[in-house]
C-alpha cells in the first residue's frame, strides 16, 4: 500500500460448522457493497477473495459454531488477531440448528451418516464462540438481516453501540399491522418469546414464528408453554418447535429438557 | 536422465467458493502422483438429525444446509414429501414454485460468474478489486444479482432461508399487482442477461475437452427445475425413485464429504453442462440462438466454458420468469391439505450446481424414520479430481502460483458448495 494512502480498517470474515448464508449477506449488500469496500479494507473474506492481508484486524465477523476441536483452537487465535469480534447468525450465538446433536448420542449421529466412522472427529456438542471467546457483539437470525449487519460493523468503526432492538418479534408484528396468527387462527407462534429483528416475516405469511433469531431480553417461556398446552399443543410437539434453529439457546434448551422430563 | 524432482502444491483455503476446502497436489517429474481435494468442513449430521421430525419441517430444516441454495433443499424436501403422501400440486402452484426456483438460479449463477468466477479469467483477486477497473460489468452483476434475489424475497418472504414454502403448496400467495416493480426489472434483466452471455463470450477458454458422462433431469415439456426422469449420455434413463439402485456413495479418507458415484460406470458429472448438454432443446429458440452466437454447440465438454453456460441458463431462467409472472393468476388456495400415512417418498430437482436428491420415510403420524440427501456438490468430487488430473500435465511448466490459480481456477468451473456437500460425508485428512 502506498505510504500516503490513510489506511483503512481492515474487516475479516471467518467462518466455523454453518451454511454460509450469513456471510454471503454482505455479498447480499448489492447496493452497498461498492460503498463498503470503500470504506473498509476487506482484508480476509475467503468465500469473496484470494487475496489476504495479515492481522490484527478492527473487525473480525464470525460464522458458524464450535463443533471441533480444531476449531475450538482456532476461535482463540481469530480472538487474538481482533479487535473487535462480532457473531454473525444462530450458528455463532447459539450453537445453531447442528445443536440438535447435543440432545443425543454423538456417536449415533456420526453412525447414521457415515459407513465409516472412524474417521469423524466431532466434538459432542456444537456450541456458540461466546461459550469460548469474549464476544463484543451477538448478531441475531438464521440468517441475519442485511441491514443490520451494516449497522453493527457502522456502529463499531464509529464507536458508537449498535441500534440494534432487543424486544421481541410480537413488536415488530405490530408495526407491521400483522393480524396475530396466535389469537386469530390458533397457529402455535414463538413471537413472544423470540428477539426481533426479521421484521415479523412468519406471522405477515400466515404461519407461526420458528425463531430464527432466538430467545428476546427476558422471554416468559413458560407462560407461552402454558398457553401452547391450552390450545392443545402435545409435548412432543412443544418439545420440537423448541428443539429448533436456536434448541441450544439456554431459555429454549432449558424450556424443551424441562418438558422432556416432565 | 535428469534427478527425479518433485514438487508440493498446496492450497490450505480455496477462496472463492461456498464453505472450506483444501488442494493437495504432488508433482513428480512433471507427472502428477498425487491429488486431492480436500474438504474439511465440519459435518452437521442433518440426515442424523431429520428423524423423529416432522414431515412438514422438512422444508425450513434442510434450507440450512445451505445458504447459497436454500430454495434447492426446500424443493427437493417438499417434492419427496408430496411424493410420499400422494399429492400433487396443480400447475398454478407448480409454476410458483418454478418460479422461486428461476430467483435462486439467478441469484446464484449471477453471484458465480460475476464476483467468483470471472475475477479468474480477467486476473483479479476479487470482484471487488475488478469492480475498479470494471465498474460498469460489477454493477450490472450486482443489480441482475439482486433482481434474482427480489424474485426469492417476493415469494419466500426473504432471500436466504426463505419461510413461505411449505409440503403441499405455500403459507401465502402473492397478488397480481405485488409483481408489477419486479416484472419492469426482470425486463432490464432480459438485456443484462444477454449481455453477460456476450461478456462471457469474450473470455479466453483454455481448450479442454473432457469425455464426461453427464447426468441431469429431463422433461419432456421443459428445461428442467423440479421435475423429470434421469438421465445421462450414456444410457441412464430412470425414474427419480431408482436413483439409490443407481447411485452410491462412497466415503473416502480425504474428505469429511461422499463421493457419489454411479454403480456400473462410475464418476459423472452434474450441473449447467449437464443440464445444457442434455436439454438444449428445451430453450426457447431465443435463448437457443444466443448460445450458438455465443459460440457455444448444442453439448459442452469444456469445464471451463461452465461460466457461458451459467450466463445461458441465467437469460432461460429470466425469460421464465417473466413467463410465468406475465401469465399469473392467484390460485384459488394458497396449499393443498395432506394427511400423514406410512409411506417413503423420493425427490429430485436440479439445484444451480446440479442434481440434489432427497428421500424420506414417514411413520403414520408423519415424522421422519429415515432420511437420505445426496447434494451436488458430492456428485461432482470425482470429476474435480479427474479435471485436475488432465489439466495439470497442460499447465506444468507454468511457475508454481499460476498453477495454483489455474487449478483453482478449474475446482471453480464446479461452482463448488462444499458447505453442502460435507453436511453428509465427512472427508478427513489422511495423515497415513
Amino acid at each position: 500500500m502506498p505510504l500516503n494512502t490513510p489506511s483503512k480498517p481492515k474487516l475479516a470474515v471467518w467462518k466455523f460448522a454453518s451454511c454460509d448464508g450469513c456471510q454471503l449477506s454482505l455479498l447480499d449488500c448489492e447496493d452497498a457493497l461498492l460503498a463498503i469496500a470503500d470504506n473498509i479494507q476487506i482484508a480476509s473474506f475467503p468465500e469473496a477473495s484470494r487475496a489476504v492481508l495479515r492481522g490484527p484486524y478492527e473487525i473480525s465477523l464470525v460464522e458458524g459454531s464450535i463443533t471441533s476441536e480444531h476449531d475450538a483452537e482456532r476461535i482463540h487465535k481469530i480472538r487474538r488477531l481482533s479487535k473487535t469480534l462480532i457473531t454473525i447468525g444462530a450458528c455463532a450465538t447459539s450453537g445453531g440448528i447442528q445443536a440438535l446433536k447435543n440432545f443425543k448420542d454423538v456417536n449415533d449421529f456420526v453412525n447414521i451418516v457415515y459407513a465409516k466412522p472412524e474417521y469423524i472427529s466431532s466434538l459432542k456438542n456444537s456450541t456458540p464462540i461466546a461459550d469460548h471467546v469474549k464476544v463484543d457483539f451477538e448478531l441475531r437470525g438464521c440468517p441475519i438481516n442485511k441491514d443490520a449487519l451494516v449497522e453493527v460493523c457502522n456502529a463499531y468503526l464509529n464507536r458508537r453501540k449498535p441500534n440494534i432492538p432487543t424486544y421481541s418479534v410480537c413488536m415488530e408484528c405490530k408495526r407491521r399491522g400483522n393480524i396475530c396468527v396466535m389469537t386469530s387462527k390458533g397457529i402455535p407462534c414463538l413471537g413472544p418469546v423470540t428477539h426481533a429483528g426479521c421484521d415479523a416475516i412468519c406471522p405477515a405469511y400466515n404461519r407461526g414464528c420458528y425463531s430464527c433469531f432466538g430467545p428476546s431480553e427476558d422471554p416468559n417461556v413458560k407462560a407461552l408453554s402454558n398457553q401452547f398446552e391450552k390450545m392443545g399443543m402435545s409435548k412432543d410437539e412443544l418439545i420440537r418447535l423448541y428443539r429448533g434453529i436456536n434448541a441450544n439457546a439456554e431459555e429454549f434448551k432449558n424450556e424443551s429438557i424441562f418438558h422432556e422430563q416432565k | 536422465m535428469s534427478k527425479s524432482k518433485t514438487k508440493i502444491i498446496n492450497v490450505d483455503y480455496l477462496a472463492r467458493v461456498e464453505g472450506e476446502g483444501s488442494l493437495y497436489l504432488k508433482i513428480k517429474n512433471d507427472k502428477v502422483e498425487d491429488i486431492k481435494f480436500k474438504i474439511f468442513e465440519p459435518p452437521r449430521f442433518f440426515e442424523a438429525f431429520l428423524r423423529e421430525r416432522h414431515y412438514s419441517e422438512a422444508p425450513d430444516i434442510t434450507a440450512r444446509i445451505c445458504g447459497i441454495c436454500p430454495i434447492a433443499y426446500q424443493m427437493g424436501a417438499v417434492h419427496a414429501m408430496e411424493n410420499a403422501l400422494g399429492v400433487s400440486l396443480d400447475d398454478d402452484l407448480r409454476d410458483l414454485r418454478r418460479l422461486i426456483y428461476c430467483g435462486e438460479w439467478i441469484e446464484s449463477h449471477v453471484l458465480h460468474v460475476y464476483m467468483l468466477h470471472a475475477p479468474d479469467f480477467l486476473g483479479y483477486q476479487d470482484a471487488i478489486q475488478m469492480a475498479k477497473d470494471h465498474p460498469d460489468v460489477v454493477n450490472d452483476g450486482l443489480r441482475l444479482k439482486k433482481i434474482g434475489n427480489e424474485i426469492v424475497t417476493l415469494l419466500g418472504g426473504r432471500e436466504i432461508h426463505p419461510i413461505n414454502v411449505k409440503v403441499g403448496g405455500f403459507y401465502k400467495l402473492p397478488s397480481k399487482s405485488d409483481f408489477h416493480s419486479l416484472l419492469e426489472n426482470l425486463r432490464w434483466a432480459r438485456t443484462a442477461a444477454h449481455n453477460m452471455i456476450k461478456l462471457t463470450a469474450s473470455l479466453e477458454f483454455p481448450k479442454f475437452e473432457q469425455d464426461y458422462e453427464f447426468v441431469a433431469l429431463r422433461h419432456p415439456d421443459e428445461y428442467p427445475f423440479n421435475e423429470g426422469r434421469l438421465v445421462s449420455n450414456r444410457g441412464l434413463d430412470i425414474d427419480v425413485t431408482d436413483f439409490e439402485k443407481h447411485f452410491e456413495e462412497e466415503q473416502v479418507e480425504h474428505s469429511t464429504s461422499l463421493h457419489c458415484k454411479l454403480k456400473e460406470r462410475g464418476k459423472y458429472k452434474v450441473g449447467p453442462l449437464a443440464r445444457y448438454s442434455l436439454n438444449f432443446d428445451k430453450f426457447s429458440p431465443e435463448v437457443q440462438k444466443a448460445a450458438k452466437d455465443a459460440g457455444l454447440k448444442e453439448e459442452c465438454y469444456n469445464p471451463f466454458k461452465s461460466i457461458l453456460v451459467r450466463s445461458v441458463e441465467t437469460l432461460h431462467a429470466v425469460n421464465e420468469a417473466i413467463r410465468i409472472i406475465e401469465n399469473y393468476k392467484e390460485p384459488k388456495k394458497p396449499g393443498i391439505e395432506i394427511n400423514p400415512k406410512e409411506s417413503v417418498g423420493y425427490g429430485c430437482t436440479e439445484a444451480p450446481r446440479g442434481i440434489c436428491y432427497h428421500r424420506y420415510n414417514l411413520d403414520s403420524n408423519g415424522l421422519i424414520t429415515d432420511a437420505n440427501i445426496v447434494p451436488p456438490t458430492s456428485q461432482n468430487q470425482g470429476s474435480i479430481e479427474s479435471d485436475l488430473r488432465e489439466l495439470i500435465p497442460l499447465i506444468i511448466n507454468l511457475p508454481d502460483d499460476e498453477i495454483t490459480w489455474k487449478c483453482e481456477q478449474a475446482i471453480r468451473n464446479y461452482d463448488p458448495c462444499i458447505s453442502c456437500s460435507c453436511h453428509f460425508l465427512k472427508v478427513t485428512i489422511d495423515r497415513g
